[in-house]
């Protein structure tokens, strides 16, 4: 089964890899280079021959020019034969010539050659055409200032386009060609370092490929920049899952462990009422067990309530909330039993919000659990608050006796601690665990009265 | 005698130290006289002056008429044009046989006036046709027999060398001991410096107003060499002959009118000396110069019949033919039964801009002044 079938059996659609928009990317900068480079090279191509026969053309007419001479206060040209010999360097090029005297006068050559546009120096090179084929012309003028003779005789050189061009297609060809395998070259170079680049990826797949199923520890190692997020997280995602397996473990193991007494204590209870002959005895163990029932059940809200509020804490959002309704909706969903048992309990929240982030549900839980903890192990009269001072915001509780004992407080928050035989130390153990989730921590201070309070960040 | 319609010619005799002019107005000749020889004299100009009008005409095979102007004897093409025919029975060639100057204006002012009628043009006068060709007269012309030329022999595909013939030095054997026999053009400058040498008024050459070929070769020579300007110098002071045509020339040697003759065409000379064993050939050792009759197909579009009839002739059946006729020959002046003659450094005549000098006005004017100097006015 390929990589491709196991990932769309999965539900996973692979698009395009990696590699193939790198090379692709790659691809078509080179193509919009090699463009623009063969535009320049076409260019360079013209101008380099353009510029190279130009060259003859001038060596051609200065050798004409130089040839002219006054004879009899007449200008008389001897062509000379290197004149047409360089000329012949463009081999398959018609060549146009005229030698003229003042006012225009013909000496030698084609009389009806072209004249350059516009006027100049007396050197000018110009286009025009020889007898209906594109040429290049120039013009050299020199002037003589002789007791005989004054005045101007223009040389005029032409040679068609031929060698120009196939010398600029030449020029251009071949830099062409240099630039396909250059193109090439780097595409391949493109190919070989996309992949190297990319192998990181492909030893990751291969890491999480050969891992036991079992093994939800973090990845380590070396791993480039690029790819850091998304192993951290992996990491993370790893982690949330490490701690709800371990949630559920110590769950179960709780459950095992806090129940097994009870219910023992329970059967064995049940055995003697089922046996005791006597109506009233009978009566009284009855009612034990019906305190015992009743104390399971508490022990057992709070375990399913930790275990929830570990779970919410790892998994559920955070929202932005105000911490005095947390408080409110603490003491009306309080134990009305509790609060109307031990007199009343008193709000003292501010007027301006105190606004953290975290889930309103977990939260509630904690404060409720402070509490009724207060509630059942302290003194009255009982005060809930909100306060917030140096950017930390905190939900308290306070009561008018001591606290535990010292021994005791050091190990308040963990599980199966507590100071009274009905509690299971399971309340401070929620809020803690509440506090830990959301970045903050649990305070407890003083000895009389007694505070805890709940200290999270406050929300900017 | 094939140069031999109505016309008029002339003989110079160098014009210095009181040499005596002479010249010979020789009376028309018919043409239909039968001939013995075979007579392809290069014979041109002078008919310049008279309508122009093709020295002789001959078609050959039926069917759709394509022309060939030359300036080549009919004779000496006639088998290679037959054999082309063979195997184009609907064709035929008008082969029409002119002389150089007049092929030229001829041609030039088809060319100007876009009613190009010939297909094909051959003339020895290949400074003519590259002025043709630069002046945009001749077609293209690609095919694997014009490609296989050298680079000299051809230029832009529109010209096209299809000879190789040498200028060389004729003598006769029975008048100039073999001691005497010039090997270069320093041993001519040898034989004629001396104040009484025998070889005064007995030099023969082209008179270069008359022929097209006899300027080429002159020209060449001013180009070639220094020697030219010592020759034309010894030619004046001891009233060497320039003349007309091949025929006339190498007539003369053999008769014994002239003692040698300088830059003849080489082909024309073998032929007559296949016959006639006192006539004697040199290649010029310290160059010989060799030149290559040159084709092109006149008009903005080749005919495609002319093309061909070029691509038999540059091929290795033409060649053949015209090797035969001794137009081509690896080494041209192997067949000499001396074997005395011995084939210098050989300057081929190139087709290409360079050759557009032998035909710029200025230059013209002033060569032909320079050649007039030496060897007197010509005819009026």
């Amino acid at each position: 089964m390929s990589l491709t079938q196991r990932a769309e059996a999965r539900g996973l659609r692979p698009t395009l890899s990696l590699s193939a928009r790198l090379v692709a990317g790659l691809g078509a900068l080179l193509l919009v280079g090699g463009v623009v480079l063969a535009l320049a090279a076409f260019a360079y191509g013209r101008t380099a021959a353009r510029e190279a026969f130009d060259r003859l053309l001038v060596g051609a007419a200065n050798d004409i020019a130089s040839t002219v001479a006054i004879r009899d206060g007449q200008p008389v040209v001897d062509l000379p034969a290197s004149a047409f010999q360089l000329l012949a360097l463009a081999p398959e090029d018609r060549v146009a010539y005229r030698v003229s005297g003042p006012g225009g006068s013909l000496l030698t050559g084609y009389d009806d050659l072209p004249e350059p546009p516009g006027t100049g120096g007396d050197l000018r090179f110009y286009d025009a055409e020889f007898l209906g084929e594109p040429a290049r012309y120039i013009l050299v003028s020199r002037r003589f200032a002789e007791r005989s003779f004054s005045g101007r005789v223009d040389v005029v050189v032409g040679q068609t386009l031929r060698a120009r061009n196939d010398l600029a297609r030449d020029i251009t060809g071949k830099a062409l060609v240099v630039l396909a395998i250059g193109g090439l070259a780097v595409l391949v170079l493109a190919v070989l370092i996309v992949r190297g680049a990319l192998g990181p990826l492909g030893r990751l797949a291969a890491r999480l490929e050969a891992r036991d199923p079992q093994d939800l520890t973090p990845l380590d190692g070396r791993v480039p920049r690029e790819v850091l997020p998304l192993v951290l997280g992996l990491n993370g995602f790893m982690g949330r899952l490490e701690r709800q397996f371990g949630t559920m473990r110590r769950l179960i193991s709780d459950t095992a462990h806090q129940l097994r007494n009870p219910v023992a204590a329970l059967r064995a209870q049940a055995d003697l009422a089922g046996q005791e002959p006597d109506a009233e005895r009978q009566r009284v163990l009855v009612g034990r067990i019906h305190a015992r029932t009743k104390s399971l059940g508490h022990l057992l809200d709070q375990m399913l309530s930790r275990a929830m509020v570990v779970h919410r804490g790892d998994s559920a959002r955070r929202a932005l909330l105000d911490l005095r309704d947390i408080a409110l909706e603490a003491v009306e969903a309080g134990d009305p039993a509790l609060i109307s048992g031990s007199g009343a309990v008193a709000l003292e929240i501010g007027e301006y919000p105190v606004m953290v982030r975290g889930d309103a549900l977990s939260l509630t839980e904690a404060a409720k659990n402070l509490l009724s903890n207060a509630l059942q192990h302290g003194r009255a009269p009982v005060r809930l608050g909100v306060s917030e001072a140096d950017g930390r915001a905190s939900l308290w509780v306070e009561d008018a006796g001591p606290g535990p004992a010292a021994e005791v407080r050091a190990q308040l928050g963990e599980r199966f601690v507590s100071g009274a035989a009905q509690g299971s130390g399971l309340g401070l153990s929620i809020a803690g665990a509440v506090a830990e989730a959301f970045g903050g921590r649990l305070e407890m201070s003083g000895s009389v009265p007694f505070r805890m309070a709940l200290v999270l960040e406050v929300a900017q | 005698m094939t140069c031999g319609e109505p016309r008029r010619r002339s003989r110079r005799r160098a014009a210095s130290g009181g040499a005596m002019l002479t010249r010979a107005a020789w009376g028309a000749r018919v043409l239909l006289l039968p001939l013995v020889l075979v007579l392809w004299g290069l014979c041109h100009g002078v008919a310049a002056e008279t309508a122009a009008a093709p020295e002789a005409v001959r078609t050959f095979g039926a069917g759709r008429e394509m022309v060939l102007r030359t300036t080549t004897d009919i004779d000496v093409m006639a088998p290679a044009i037959a054999q082309f025919l063979e195997a184009r029975p609907g064709l035929a060639i008008r082969y029409e046989q002119w002389g150089s100057n007049n092929l030229y204006d001829l041609t030039a002012a088809e060319c100007a006036a876009g009613t190009a009628s010939a297909g094909l043009v051959i003339s020895s006068a290949v400074h003519h046709l590259v002025k043709l060709v630069n002046d945009r007269c001749a077609a293209p012309w690609a095919s694997d027999a014009a490609a296989a030329l050298p680079d000299a022999l051809s230029w832009r595909n529109e010209i096209w060398g299809i000879t190789r013939e040498p200028a060389v030095i004729v003598y006769n054997r029975a008048l100039v001991p073999a001691s005497e026999v010039p090997r270069s053009r320093f041993d001519l400058l040898d034989l004629l410096r001396p104040e009484r040498t025998p070889y005064a008024g007995k030099v023969a050459t082209y008179d270069i107003e008359a022929s097209g070929l006899g300027f080429l070769f002159a020209f060449m020579d001013s180009q070639e060499a220094s020697t030219f300007g010592a020759l034309m110098e010894a030619f004046a002071r001891t009233g060497a002959v320039a003349t007309c045509c091949s025929a006339e020339i190498i007539e003369g040697v053999q008769e014994g009118r002239y003692l040698m003759a300088y830059n003849v065409l080489g082909s024309y000379a073998q032929t007559r000396a296949a016959e006639d064993p006192m006539l004697g050939i040199v290649a010029p050792s310290d160059y010989t110069l060799v030149l290559s009759r040159a084709a092109i197909l006149p008009g903005p579009v080749a005919d495609a019949e002319a093309g061909a009839l070029l691509d038999y002739l540059l091929g290795p059946e033409g060649q053949l033919v015209l090797a035969r006729n001794r137009l081509v020959g690896l080494d041209p002046l192997g067949a000499d039964p001396d074997g005395a003659e011995e084939a210098g450094r050989q300057v081929p005549i190139g087709l290409g801009p360079p050759m557009l000098l032998a035909m710029d006005r200025a230059k013209v004017a002033q060569f032909t002044a320079r050649w007039r100097d030496a060897f007197g006015p010509g005819q009026p």
